[in-house]
C-alpha cells in the first residue's frame, strides 16, 4: 500500500512540475500550450536515450531533457508569437501529433512503438525496495525548486511585464517591453520544464512508449491548472494532487461497476475527466485557490462615479 | 506516373477534405474561436451515418443523418460549455471545446469499442484513364461533397441566412445594429458549421474504415486546410483542402505513408511564418 501511494505521489510530483509549466505559460503570460504532452515527451526521450544507448549519468540525461525542452519550445513559439493566441493553439497541438509520430516511426533512434525499456534510475539496484521512497524525495526536491522559482518569476518585474502581456500585450508593447522576447522566453522557460519533468517520468518508470504521451495528458494538465486556479503557482500544485486523486479514484470506481470491457473503463475515465474539465471551466473559472492580485480599478458601465 | 496519381488522389482527398474545412472555418469567423470539438464531432457523424447505412438508408440520406446528428451534437456543446466561456477569451473556449471532442469520443467508444468498421458499400471496378486509377466510389463520394460545397456557397451567397453570417463575421456590433440577432447566428453557424464536419467525418471515412479516433485523425489536416487559405475563409479553406490533399499524397512518396499527418503541421508551420494571413486573407468568406 505504501509502495503504491509513494507511486502515485511520485507521479503526482511530475503532473505538479507539469502544471507549473503550463501555468507558467497559460497563467502568468496568457499563451496557451496544447502540445505540453509533446514537449514532456521530447523530455522524456531526451533523458532515456542519453542514459540507455548515450550511457549518460541520470543528471546529464535530466539537463540534456531541459535543454531539448526548451530549444523546442523556442522553435515552436519563433513562428508563432507574432500571431494571435488561437494559432499557438494549433500550431503547438500540431506539434505534439508530431513528437509522437517522430518517436513511433524513427525506429533506430526511438525503438518506434515497442518504446524503451530499461532505463536507469538513481541508485535503483543499491536501493531495492526504497527506490520508490527516494524517488519521491528528489522528485519533491526538484518540484520545489521550480515552485521557488515559479513564486520568483511571479513577484518579480519579469512575472508583471509577463502579466501585463498577458492582459493587454499592446499596452505592454507601447510601455516599451520587448513584447516577443519576453513571450519566446517564458515559453520556452516553460517548455523546459516540461522537458524535466519527462525525464523524471521516464528515469522513474523506467519505461516510455510513444502512447504514453497522448494528448490526454496535456487535458489532464489543464484540468488540474483550472481546478487549482490559473494564475496561481500554489493552485497548480495542488490541482495537480487533486487530479491524480481523482484519476486514481476513478479507476478504484470503474472497476467496480459490473459487465464494463476494459476499453469502456478506459473510456469512462476520460469521460469523467473531460466532463469536469467542462464543469470546472464552466463553474469556478478562478478555481480553487485564484490567483492572487489586486484587481485594477474598472470603469463602471452604465453607472455614475 | 506515380507523381499524377498522387495528385488525382490528392484532389480526391481535397475535396472531402474541403466539406470540413469550410464548416470550421465558417464557425470560427462566427464565433472567434477555434472549435477544437470538430474531431469528437467528425467521429459522430461518421458513426451516425454508418448506422443509417447499416439500417439500409441509402447514401444521401446517411449523409443527412451524419450532418443532422453532427449539427446537433455541435449546437448542444457550443451552446451549454463553449460559448458562456467565449467572454473571457477564446482560449477558455477553445480548451473546453478539447473536452467536448474528448467527450463525444468516449461516448462513441463505450457504445462501439476501439474496432474498425467498415461501410460495406458495394464493390465497383477500378476505372482507368490512362494509367490513372480512380474508383467510381471515389468519383460518387467527390460528386457529393462537391454538390455540398455549391450548395452550401449558394447558403451563403444568396440566403438570409447566409448573409446574416456574412455579416456578422465582418462586422459583430455592426450587424446586430442593423437587427441581425447575434446568438442566432451563432446558433446557425454552430449549427451548420458542425453539421458539415460531421458530414466530412463520414465522407473521409467511406474509402477507408471508421473507429473513435477518426475525426481526432483528421483534425490537423482540416486545421491546417482552413489556416492555409486564411481562417474564416470560406472560398479559402477550399483551396487550402486541395493543396493539403495534394501535399498529403505527395508526401506519401517523398517520405512515406507515416507522416502523412505531420504535413498539416508543417503547411501550418510554414503559412504562418512565411504569410499569416492565409491565401486568401483572413474573413474573406
Amino acid at each position: 500500500m505504501l509502495h503504491y501511494i509513494l507511486f502515485i505521489a511520485t507521479i503526482g510530483g511530475i503532473y505538479g512540475l507539469l502544471a507549473l509549466s503550463l501555468n507558467l505559460i497559460w497563467g502568468s503570460a496568457g499563451m496557451v500550450n496544447l502540445g505540453l504532452a509533446g514537449f514532456f515527451a521530447v523530455g522524456a526521450y531526451a533523458s532515456a536515450l542519453a542514459t540507455t544507448s548515450g550511457g549518460a549519468p541520470i543528471l546529464a540525461g535530466w539537463a540534456l531533457a531541459l535543454i531539448a525542452g526548451g530549444a523546442a519550445g523556442l522553435v515552436v513559439t519563433l513562428s508563432t508569437t507574432r500571431l494571435r493566441e488561437d494559432y499557438l493553439a494549433i500550431v503547438t497541438l500540431g506539434f505534439a501529433e508530431f513528437v509522437r509520430l517522430v518517436a513511433a516511426n524513427e525506429i533506430w533512434l526511438t525503438r518506434g512503438i515497442d518504446g524503451i525499456s530499461g532505463i536507469p534510475g538513481p541508485w535503483k539496484a543499491a536501493l531495492g525496495q526504497d527506490f520508490n521512497a527516494v524517488y519521491f524525495l528528489i522528485v519533491i526536491a526538484v518540484v520545489g525548486a521550480v515552485f521557488a522559482l515559479m513564486r520568483r518569476i511571479d513577484r518579480s518585474p519579469y512575472g508583471r511585464v509577463l502579466r501585463a502581456i498577458r492582459e493587454d500585450a499592446q499596452v505592454a508593447q507601447v510601455a516599451g517591453k520587448p513584447v516577443l522576447h519576453f513571450k519566446a522566453q517564458a515559453f520556452a522557460l516553460s517548455a523546459a520544464i516540461a522537458g524535466l519533468a519527462g525525464a523524471l517520468y521516464g528515469n522513474f518508470t523506467s519505461y516510455i512508449a510513444p502512447d504514453l504521451f497522448l494528448p490526454l495528458i496535456t487535458v489532464y494538465i489543464f484540468l488540474a491548472v483550472a481546478a487549482g486556479g490559473t494564475g496561481s503557482p500554489i493552485g497548480a500544485l495542488v490541482g495537480a494532487y487533486l487530479l491524480m486523486t481523482l484519476l486514481e479514484s476513478a479507476r478504484f470506481v470503474v472497476a467496480v461497476i459490473p459487465a464494463v470491457t476494459a476499453v469502456q473503463r478506459a473510456a469512462l475515465k476520460e469521460l469523467l475527466i473531460a466532463v469536469t474539465l467542462i464543469v470546472v471551466l464552466r463553474l469556478m473559472p478562478s478555481g480553487l485557490l485564484p490567483e492572487r492580485i489586486p484587481p485594477a480599478p474598472r470603469p463602471q458601465t452604465g453607472g455614475t462615479t | 506516373m506515380p507523381i499524377l496519381q498522387a495528385l488525382v488522389n490528392g484532389l480526391v482527398v481535397g475535396t472531402l477534405l474541403a466539406v470540413p474545412a469550410i464548416g470550421f472555418t465558417s464557425m470560427f469567423a462566427v464565433l472567434r474561436f477555434p472549435n477544437f470539438a470538430i474531431s469528437g464531432i467528425a467521429t459522430l457523424g461518421a458513426f451516425a451515418g454508418y448506422l443509417a447505412y447499416g439500417a439500409g438508408l441509402q447514401m444521401v440520406g446517411s449523409l443527412v443523418v451524419a450532418f443532422a446528428a453532427a449539427a446537433a451534437a455541435g449546437l448542444f456543446f457550443d451552446k451549454t460549455a463553449h460559448l458562456p466561456l467565449v467572454k473571457q477569451g477564446a482560449l477558455p473556449a477553445a480548451i473546453a471545446s478539447i473536452a467536448s471532442g474528448l467527450v463525444l469520443e468516449n461516448v462513441i467508444r463505450l457504445g462501439f469499442g476501439n474496432d474498425f468498421r467498415g461501410y460495406d458499400r458495394p464493390i465497383a471496378r477500378d476505372m482507368y484513364i490512362g494509367d490513372i486509377r480512380v474508383s467510381p466510389q471515389q468519383l460518387e463520394t467527390m460528386a457529393i461533397a462537391l454538390a455540398i460545397m455549391l450548395a452550401v456557397f449558394a447558403v451563403l451567397a444568396f440566403t438570409r441566412v447566409g448573409k446574416a453570417m456574412r455579416a456578422s463575421a465582418d462586422n459583430p456590433e455592426l450587424a446586430a445594429l442593423k437587427g441581425i440577432r447575434p446568438e442566432r447566428v451563432a446558433a446557425m453557424a454552430s449549427f451548420i458549421g458542425m453539421g458539415l464536419v460531421g458530414v466530412g467525418g463520414m465522407l473521409l471515412g467511406l474509402d477507408s474504415s471508421i473507429d473513435p479516433l477518426t475525426g481526432a485523425r483528421i483534425l490537423l489536416s482540416i486545421f491546417a486546410a482552413a489556416v492555409l487559405g486564411g481562417l474564416g475563409s470560406a472560398p479559402g479553406a477550399v483551396l487550402g483542402a486541395f493543396m493539403i490533399g495534394m501535399a498529403e499524397e505527395l508526401s506519401v512518396l517523398a517520405v512515406g505513408s507515416p507522416y502523412r499527418t505531420a504535413v498539416g503541421f508543417f503547411a501550418i508551420l510554414i503559412m504562418l511564418t512565411l504569410r499569416p494571413r492565409g491565401l486568401l486573407g483572413e474573413r474573406a468568406f
